[in-house]
């Protein structure tokens, strides 16, 4: 009785392990950073988490299959490394010693890709399926750009900005004409003194202006 | 009635629009450039002997112009000699092909400004490509900051000869841009002497902000220790001499005709000479200043690269050889790799290609100069800092003022001698000229808002006032000094300020400027000559970097235009007043 449950006992570790070793057929290997993930909260790799490990896969199956028989002693860990990382496969009950399409695993993990990842306190970048690509979550885009609404504030400002000097500067304009009318039926009334028949005062307004013959001349006359 | 001629309201405002135009994009993006280049805290030898030998003199001698024959550039040499009219013509015209390009830098400043105001910033990740397996092919082979620049911002094409479509976004900008321009100039000096206020103070209020974020970010101390370590034997290098004149002549925009418009406006008693020394000083200690600020960044990006670098190849030996996490830092790297590949030979050759040497001093040799500092090196430090959008707010803004400032000093420069010419002022008011200058400039800028719009602005950046504006001053400081005559200019100075100039002002005019400004003109021509073709960088998309590439043939012919149109003028007033001249005389002789 003993040989006969060693004898079965060894038949099922040399079937698991031809079924679970790197590289082999439907198997996936796992890669977990928890110290980079976690810093000083990281807990430790140990059989318990494998077991969760398991649970997980083993949860995943069934959401995705929706057929209750997958059982967590179908999901075998192997070559568990310091780093930590092993490959694991997953077992078909039903069929004796074939492991499920590698296909279907993927499709399933990746369905419930978050709920693993939240079991571990984990991300995508730091608990790592190495052949299943994870799809990454777009940005989120509002439906109007935000430079566009900044855009819109600014040059509404500065056109706002150029509208109000333009229109005072149109009315001053007019002021100064109707002022300078005023002043013109003014001085009608008054004598302008004339000097060469130009008003005294925008003789005195001119800025001067550099006469070339007399400023070479300056030269003849003698420094005080 | 002849309109008395707009002053400003007090010289304070002078100062600052003098200062607000001279410092400008060159101090933040050039200085910090050629002081790595040339030698780090050695740099700062020819460049300070420059300044007294050069900077100083020739900024009061365009603000003395200015200031005594109160009026433009064309106006004021004209009186000077009729003959030197077109020296007149010649800076308006670089100043228009300037005031073309440059406000394209101001929409680009607006663009990453309003981008600013997102959480994460956008270039601080890759986009994803279509099916959401990873990110875009293009950004992957670059950073993401290059992308967004290169793709996003600019949507550059792979040469100048695809010229692509207008990018609808930058063409906005471009023409926010020239509205915010057009603002400030609207009213000539009353508008612009309230604005210079801001552009001239805000830029140092945001450099002092990120001076101190600067020193006291991780890794600054690198940078800073590489900047200042002087390499003295740079200085038997003659290109380092030349730089040095190089950027103090084009960092105080002398020749654009600007200074004399802004001195134009002043009270013939400023005192010019005071204010040429404070302004040509501030510039350059802006340049010195902006430089700690920029090195600080330089070695918070190198150090963060380093690290990261270190970093991913501990990952990569950590996984290749699913050693425990943590036995791999980055002080036992080293030993850790010898012992790895004593042990495990084999692997470690199958992985030898993909494990980078990373060095600290690689990542700060990288020296950038120009759009790819301020858009590409800056941004990217930014987005590792805290609370980024802050910082980067502040930057672009800053950028925007220092260009808006320049650009004020640009459009002074073409508008104040159309104000002058009577012909034009009697008809239009001052409002419509400048609208119509703003107008035709947003219309031709639109060219380097295409996708091969950046080679464009790198021809114009590079050539349209070069060659030019060295002439332009060339034939400006002989004709102060030797065709106006050096004893009448010391004369109508002291009727100004109420002293003579004294013997170091008169032995710079006179000799040593014109000399450094024939020598830089004869190095660039023979620089030309040997070099033979041009080459610009291109933007190779599948590589994910830049690639030099020849100029096509009609792109060179703009480059001579370019230099022509302005260089030409000089002798052509010349050659048309002597003609009018003669027309006159004969014409008198006739009749008489």
């Amino acid at each position: 009785m003993l040989r006969a449950l060693l004898l079965t006992l060894s038949i099922v570790a040399i079937a698991h392990a031809e079924l679970c070793k790197p590289d082999a057929q439907n198997a996936f290997k796992v890669r977990i950073s928890i110290k980079t993930a976690l810093g000083d909260n990281a807990y430790a790799w140990d059989a318990n988490e494998e077991y969760l490990f398991k649970a997980m896969v083993a949860f995943a199956m069934r959401r995705y299959s929706s057929k209750s028989t997958t059982q967590i002693s179908n999901v075998l860990l192997c070559n568990v490394t310091d780093r930590v990382s092993f490959w694991f496969v997953v077992t078909d009950s039903s069929k004796n010693v074939t492991t499920v399409p590698g296909s279907e695993v993927e499709a399933a993990i990746r369905m419930n890709r978050n709920r693993i990842n939240n079991a571990f306190l984990l991300s995508d970048k730091t608990l790592q399926f190495l052949k299943i690509t994870s799809t990454l979550s777009p940005p989120v885009e509002p439906s109007t750009p935000v430079w566009l609404i900044v855009f819109g504030v600014v040059l509404c400002l500065i056109v706002a900005g150029i509208v109000f000097l333009i229109v005072s500067g149109i009315q001053k304009h007019k002021k100064k004409n109707k002022d300078s009318t005023e002043r013109e039926n003014l001085e009608e009334k008054v004598e302008v003194t004339l000097e060469n028949g130009i008003p005294c005062e925008a003789l005195d307004l001119k800025p001067g202006h550099i006469n070339g013959v007399f400023a070479a001349d300056d030269e003849r006359f003698t420094s005080l | 009635m002849e309109k008395s001629r707009p002053l400003w309201d007090n010289p304070l405002q002078f100062v600052f629009a003098c200062i607000s135009y001279a410092v400008g994009l060159g101090n933040v993006w050039r200085f910090p450039y050629l002081c790595q280049m040339y030698g780090g805290g050695g740099f700062l030898i020819p460049y300070l002997i420059m300044l007294i030998a050069e900077g100083m003199p020739l900024l009061y001698l365009e603000l003395a112009v200015g200031q005594r024959m109160r009026q433009g550039s064309i106006g004021a040499w004209k009186i000077i000699s009729p003959y030197l009219c077109g020296v007149g013509v010649a800076s308006v015209v670089v100043s228009f092909f300037l005031s073309m390009y440059y406000n394209v830098i101001n929409a680009w400043a607006f663009w990453y400004l309003f981008h600013s105001f997102q959480d994460p910033l956008p270039w601080a990740t890759c986009p994803l490509n279509s099916n959401r397996t990873g990110y875009e092919e293009e950004c992957e082979k670059t950073s993401s900051t290059q992308y967004f620049w290169y793709r996003q911002t600019l949507n550059i094409s792979p040469s100048l000869e695809t010229s692509g479509s207008v990018q609808w976004e930058q063409a906005l900008c471009l023409t926010l841009a020239w509205l915010v321009v057009y603002l400030c100039i609207l009213r000539g000096t009353a508008s612009t002497g309230k604005v210079v206020y801001v552009t001239a103070s805000l830029p140092y209020c945001v450099l002092i902000i990120y001076l101190i974020r600067g020193l006291t970010l991780h890794g600054a101390v690198n940078g800073l220790i590489y900047m200042f370590t002087p390499k003295l034997e740079q200085l038997l290098n003659p290109k380092t001499w030349i730089s040095a004149a190089t950027q103090i002549f084009f960092s105080l925009g002398l020749g654009f005709g600007s200074l004399i418009a802004f001195a134009s406006y002043n009270e013939p008693s400023n005192n010019c000479q005071r204010h040429a020394i404070i302004v040509s000083l501030i510039n350059s200690t802006t340049s010195i200043f902006a430089s700690i600020v920029t090195f600080s960044i330089y070695g918070f990006k190198a150090t963060f690269n380093y690290e990261s670098c270190i970093n991913k190849v501990i990952l990569l030996l950590l996984n290749a050889f699913d050693l425990e996490e943590g036995s791999l830092t980055a002080d036992n790297l080293n030993e850790m790799k010898d012992y790895l590949m004593a042990t495990y030979p084999q692997e470690y050759a199958q992985l030898a290609p993909q494990i980078k040497n990373c060095s600290l001093e690689a990542e700060l040799d990288t020296a950038v100069q120009g759009t790819g500092l301020a858009f590409i090196v800056y941004s990217e430090a930014i987005k590792n800092m805290e609370v980024p959008q802050l910082y980067s707010v502040l930057y672009f803004f800053m950028l925007l003022m220092l260009g808006i400032g320049s650009m004020l000093g640009n459009t002074a420069a073409i508008l104040t001698p159309l104000t002058d010419s009577r012909a034009i002022a009697s008809r239009f008011p001052k409002e419509v000229i400048s609208g119509a200058v703003c107008f035709i400039n947003c219309v031709i800028g639109l060219i380097f808002t295409l996708e091969a719009g950046n080679y464009w602005f790198d021809i114009f950046n590079d050539y349209a006032a070069t060659l030019s504006l060295l002439l332009i001053v060339l034939v400006e400081t002989i004709a102060v000094c030797y065709i106006y005559g050096i004893r009448r200019f010391e004369k109508d100075l002291y009727t100004m300020i109420g002293q003579k100039p004294n013997w170091y002002w008169k032995i710079m005019w006179a000799f040593v400027s014109p000399l450094l400004i024939i020598s830089l003109f004869i190095f660039y021509l023979t620089d030309y000559i040997l070099t033979g073709t041009l080459q610009y960088q291109a933007w190779d998309a599948t590589q994910g970097q830049l690639v030099t590439k020849d100029y096509p043939g009609y792109a060179l012919a703009v480059i001579g235009l370019l230099v022509a149109a302005s260089t030409m003028c000089i002798p052509l007033g010349a050659l048309v007043t002597f003609i009018r001249k003669r027309l006159k005389r004969e014409r008198v002789s006739t009749v008489a």
